[in-house]
């Protein structure tokens, strides 16, 4: 690990000063950060502690049905906030299927956000990685990539996103507040991450010294808590990041769906929406042959990056599953095994 | 640059000088307060043998930051039995057989007791496993471990029960 400056700032406005300098970073947990330091991936010249700045670590359930998150708000602390886990149902189980319980007892929503890409080329300082070292190439694009991008990925970069969490975020129009150089601002959750482009050294839309102040859900996000799901596929049952997975929240009123939001996780290098499935399925009968149609068309622009032509389908039948259990209603608790497509018992169907 | 913290450690006050700003609460627990029990597995948050509890949560030592944890409260697995009568989680471990080697088992103890703290697995095999997942076993002892902690968490909410009637 690189040596680095320590600066523990006492207020948001000390902080982004400290932070605003080239090679500072804000340390928040440091779950991810100090991982990517021992390995010399991240070399910082100064952390900014953010741990200790007073009054981002509150959920706030507000009068007008929205839910503000303050960033220092732990991931296990909010999976397991009753109020929250009741009206965002697959939130909760999104948070509950990511990393361990030692992790999300640390982690950090602000963090969880901003966490690097868990890309293998990207981790092995010895491999090309246009992400960490622009213009060196990617090593990924003709290499071990059957776990890489199908969606919005570039020659540059076939890396995805590793958030569970992100995936119904966007789903359920998230908002992030920020606070810069040039004081407050938010954008929509949806435009924070970026494409690769010709710039995948660029994970995040932030300028130095952006803070990620808080996360905000909007009074509609609440509307969806009766069929939530989050569906994710793993290469072992627990402990693992996403091959694919899905975020499904439907509105079902007399038999017929009146609201739709569907997004994807592990596809692409940001959480990734599906808003022409979610037109389909508006105003249609909650069935498989709907579900089906929406899975294509949220699939329509997917193409493998390498040896990932099975995620395609993957994906289109995590959506379906999605969407199914979904309709069938959100459990009245988390499964024991969040987010999992496979019943415990074995033989048995999940949904059936 | 050195700086100066205060930990409260099994119930203890220390004051440690780090004159490097990179030492992480797991190097700090074994090189500088030579508690070793807490063990270095991967070091890189996958393993979880080196799992303490911060603040009374479960978390991985090896990823926290020593300086960040200025002030904090550290339970470390030599802090956990009363005197010479062992955590009822200790005891389940033998009685269960759930160890080979036990290099993993002071990480697997500790999460075990944050688990039963967190209260959200109950005596759901199930849920205990996935509760379980951040500690990892190279011997495969999981059956062992499973059962320990199944037993122990009945012996400690019965216990918690008869104190709070």
């Amino acid at each position: 690990m690189n040596n680095f400056d320590y600066v523990r700032p006492a207020s948001v406005a000390e902080a982004i000063a400290a932070a605003t300098a080239p090679g500072a970073s804000y340390l928040a947990a440091g779950t991810n950060l100090i991982d990517l330091m021992k390995g010399g991936i991240t070399r910082p010249g100064r952390l900014v502690d953010v741990t200790r700045l007073p009054g981002l670590d509150r959920i706030e359930h507000r009068g007008d049905g929205s839910v503000h998150i303050g960033a220092l708000v732990r991931n296990a602390e909010l999976a397991h906030d009753p109020d929250f886990a009741r009206a965002y149902p697959a939130i909760a189980e999104a948070l509950l299927s990511g990393a361990s319980a030692q992790l999300r007892n640390a982690a950090t929503v602000g963090g969880n956000l901003l966490q690097r890409t868990r890309c293998a080329y990207f981790y092995d300082t010895a491999s090309a990685c246009n992400k960490r070292q622009p213009g060196s190439g990617c090593d990924a694009r003709h290499g071990e990539n059957r776990s890489h991008a199908i969606l919005g990925w570039s020659e540059a970069c076939i890396a995805t996103h590793p958030s569970d969490f992100c995936v119904p975020l966007i789903a359920l129009d998230a908002v992030v507040e920020i606070e810069g150089r040039n004081g407050k601002r938010e954008i929509a959750l949806e435009d924070l991450h970026r494409l690769p482009g010709d710039t995948p050294e660029r994970d995040s839309v932030l300028e130095p010294g952006d803070l990620i102040i808080a996360l905000r859900l909007p009074p509609e996000a609440g509307g969806f808590a009766a069929h939530a799901r989050y569906l994710k596929v793993r290469e072992r049952t627990s402990y693992a990041f996403a091959v694919v997975s899905a975020a499904a929240a439907l509105r079902i009123e007399q038999g017929r769906i009146t609201q739709a939001r569907l997004a994807l996780g592990g596809v692409a290098a940001k959480p990734w929406r599906a808003r022409a499935a979610e037109e389909i399925l508006v105003g249609a009968t909650p069935e498989p042959a709907i579900y089906q149609q929406a899975a294509t068309a949220a699939l329509t622009d997917a193409k493998p990056s390498g040896d990932n032509v099975f995620k395609i389908e993957l994906a289109r039948r995590i959506i379906a599953r999605a969407l199914t259990l979904a309709a069938a209603g959100t459990p009245a608790r988390v499964p024991a095994l969040p987010a999992s497509p496979f019943s415990i018992l074995p033989g048995v169907l999940q949904h059936a | 640059m050195s700086h100066r913290i205060t930990l409260i450690v099994n119930g203890n006050q220390r004051e440690v000088e780090l004159n490097d700003p990179r030492v992480t609460l797991l190097d700090l627990l074994r090189e500088r307060l030579h508690l070793t029990g807490t063990k270095k597995g991967c070091d890189r948050g996958q393993c979880g043998a080196c799992t303490v509890h911060l603040d009374g949560r479960r978390i991985n030592s090896c990823l926290a930051l020593a300086l960040s944890c200025d002030g904090a409260d550290v339970l470390t697995i030599e802090g956990v039995a009363l005197g010479d009568a062992l955590h009822p989680v200790q005891a389940a471990f033998i009685a269960h057989d759930g160890f080979q080697c036990g290099f993993c088992t002071p990480g697997q103890i500790m999460s075990a007791i944050g688990l039963i703290a967190e209260g959200q697995a109950g005596d759901d095999p199930e849920r205990v496993r996935e509760a379980m997942s951040g500690n990892l076993c190279r011997c495969g002892a999981y059956v062992g471990i499973l059962e320990a902690v199944l037993d122990a968490h009945n012996r400690v909410t019965t216990a918690n029960q008869r104190r709070s009637a």
